[in-house]
């Protein structure tokens, strides 16, 4: 029987030469991601499985990216417990802040080259299945999935079914991956792929850049999917020889494609021209309304940043928009630069610069304000429009305020303008 | 295995965000999560809930963040069971981890109303309405899931083992 990309790498990883949907297999794992608030209770455990050791210290990565900078003392014990365990078992992947390989954890993951086509990953973070950008497998878990697999460098999965995504044709000039995303979810729905692989497919791939796809691939949770997958082309190679160029060199990847008459449960196609730029409205992902067809809503807060939306393209595209230009009078712009090695490009290219003369301030790498821990917390009846990928009550602060969802150029122009805005009214 | 309590009714999409506020994971203590259980969508949740009592709500229950503080929290704070249509995939793999009973029900899901006293039994499957007199069948846990939820979750199970 045929099979998506998803199964074969699980297979793959289970030793099999076939798996179907529904099967429970148990599959090897190639990384596992921890994070500050995911990793503390899942020491607990680990101790508590009486492990002596990790299965694999160059295969655990530990980041601590949410409430860092520590924003208070329970978090910093957090940290320091971390710390500790990293030290304790001599983790290779383990970033203190500072560090030039440090940020947030699934902007650092790939940079740091430790990402490469046909791996299996879990992380104990929800949007671990950006990974699927560059060709793995890769799915969030929780702290008790996390401390097992760190003991045992294996977990048990159901192999999903797949919904296969057929882009064709090329984004408009000002639209985005993530405008592409919340179009998507805005279709299927918050619960639309849930337990499901979303497989990207067809010739508009390969008009879409890393960046992009890693994006796409980011979501992929909000639409209730187990994974998101790109196939491996030229681009992936590309980013590779760049972020990876040891594993690239050392061939430590596998290419694996769908069959060609694998099995999908849909097929949605989509012509990359007709996607809109797109704003998700409070209070879910799904509430997905295309720039033009709602009437002015004013705003408090943009913040521009996160694993979604905090890399270097992002920065870059970004500066473009808030070049020569100002923030609305008494609105926040907070600009989060998703590593410490985008934020010294920042520096070096001079965006940072762009930034601050456009009435921003500038954070460390950190999750902060996406999922209301700090640095951007929202009062009672605030608006913001953020470049994260959540926007559920209470998401990035008081209950009673509301988040928007958008690409960096929605973002960039209703900083601009006070209210939520595309790009065409800054011409 | 059995449990009887209240049924706590909410609606569709219950996301972990509001199941227990990101503000609050500074901790991993499940009295201090429980303390601050559904919060942003029900301040009086935490007050009224009873040890046994239920969580009936609608589809794709506990999407968003993978965080496990969100059954540890509801579990904490006495819940028996989550009754749902559906439940996000994340959630459901750390309530079976955490030993907190959930069931997928569609038709019990729907019926049940707010304050219903509610029988479940966990290895028929079949949920009681005796505020109703209804009854509904849901699929009971296959026997390695009911071993975990009766060892307090994976790490038990595994230790007994």
């Amino acid at each position: 029987m045929s099979m998506t990309m998803t199964q074969k790498i699980l297979a793959a990883h289970a030793g099999l030469e076939q798996v179907n949907p529904g099967q429970l297999i148990e599959a090897k794992l190639d990384l596992v991601l921890g994070n500050d608030v995911t990793t503390p209770p899942a020491i607990k455990v680990f101790e508590e499985t009486g492990a002596a050791d990790v299965f694999d210290k160059s295969k655990v990565a530990l980041v601590p990216d949410h409430f860092t900078p520590n924003k208070d003392i329970k978090s910093a014990e957090h940290c320091a417990m971390m710390r500790t365990f990293a030290k304790r078992f001599d983790i290779d992947n383990y970033y203190e802040q500072g560090e030039a390989e440090m940020g947030i954890e699934h902007v650092v993951l790939p940079e740091n080259g430790l990402v490469m086509p046909g791996y299996a990953i879990i992380g104990a973070d929800s949007h671990t299945c950006t990974y699927g950008a560059l060709g793995a497998f890769a799915t969030g878990v929780g702290s008790t999935d996390l401390a097992c697999a760190m003991a045992a460098g294996q977990t048990w999965f159901r192999v999903p079914e797949a919904i296969n995504f057929k882009l064709s044709g090329q984004l408009k000039p000002g639209v985005t991956g993530k405008d592409l995303i919340l179009h998507i979810i805005g279709m299927i729905g918050v619960d639309g792929a849930l337990y499901q692989s979303m497989e990207f497919t067809g010739s508009g791939v390969a008009n879409l850049p890393m960046s992009d796809r890693l994006t796409i691939c980011n979501m992929a949770i909000e639409a209730g999917g187990k994974n998101g997958i790109f196939p491996v082309d030229q681009i992936t190679l590309d980013y590779l020889k760049v972020f990876a160029p040891e594993r690239y060199e050392r061939g430590d990847y596998t290419v694996f494609s769908a069959d060609e008459d694998a099995s999908y449960i849909r097929t949605i196609e989509i012509d990359l021209a007709s996607v809109p730029l797109t704003v998700a409205f409070p209070h879910l992902p799904e509430n997905a309304k295309a720039i033009g067809t709602f009437g002015r809503v004013d705003i408090d807060q943009v913040v521009i940043g996160s694993c979604t939306n905090g890399r270097m393209e992002d920065m870059r595209l970004a500066a473009d928009y808030l070049k020569g230009r100002k923030v609305s009078k008494g609105l926040r712009l907070i600009v989060i630069p998703g590593s410490q090695r985008v934020y010294r490009e920042c520096l070096r290219e001079g965006l940072i610069e762009i930034f601050v003369d456009a009435g921003a301030v500038v954070s460390a790498p950190t999750c902060g304000p996406c999922l209301g821990g700090h640095m951007g917390i929202l009062a009672a009846g605030e608006r913001c429009v953020a470049t994260t990928n959540r926007n559920f009550v209470g998401r990035m602060g008081h209950p009673k305020s509301e988040v928007y969802l958008a690409g960096v150029p929605v973002a960039c122009a209703s900083a601009v303008k006070g209210y939520v805005a595309g790009p065409d009214e800054l011409l | 295995m059995n449990a009887q309590g209240k049924a706590f009714k909410y609606g569709a999409n219950v996301d972990t965000d509001v199941i227990i506020p990101a503000r609050y994971l500074n901790t991993a203590d499940p009295t201090e999560l429980a303390a601050h259980c559904m919060e942003d969508i029900d301040k009086s949740f935490v007050e009224r809930v009873k040890p046994g009592d239920m969580i009936v709500a609608g589809p794709n229950f506990g999407c968003g963040s993978s965080r496990e503080h969100a059954p540890v929290a509801i579990k904490a704070s006495g819940v028996s069971c989550v009754i749902a249509p559906s439940f996000a995939r994340i959630f459901y793999r750390n309530a079976i981890n955490m030993g907190l009973a959930i069931m997928e029900c569609p038709e019990a899901a729907e019926a049940i109303n707010d304050g219903d006293e509610l029988v479940v039994d966990f290895d028929s499957g079949v949920i009681k309405n005796l505020t109703s007199g209804s009854s509904y069948q849901a699929e009971p846990f296959p026997e390695f899931i009911k071993k975990i939820i009766e060892a307090d979750g994976l790490v038990g199970y595994i230790s007994k083992k």
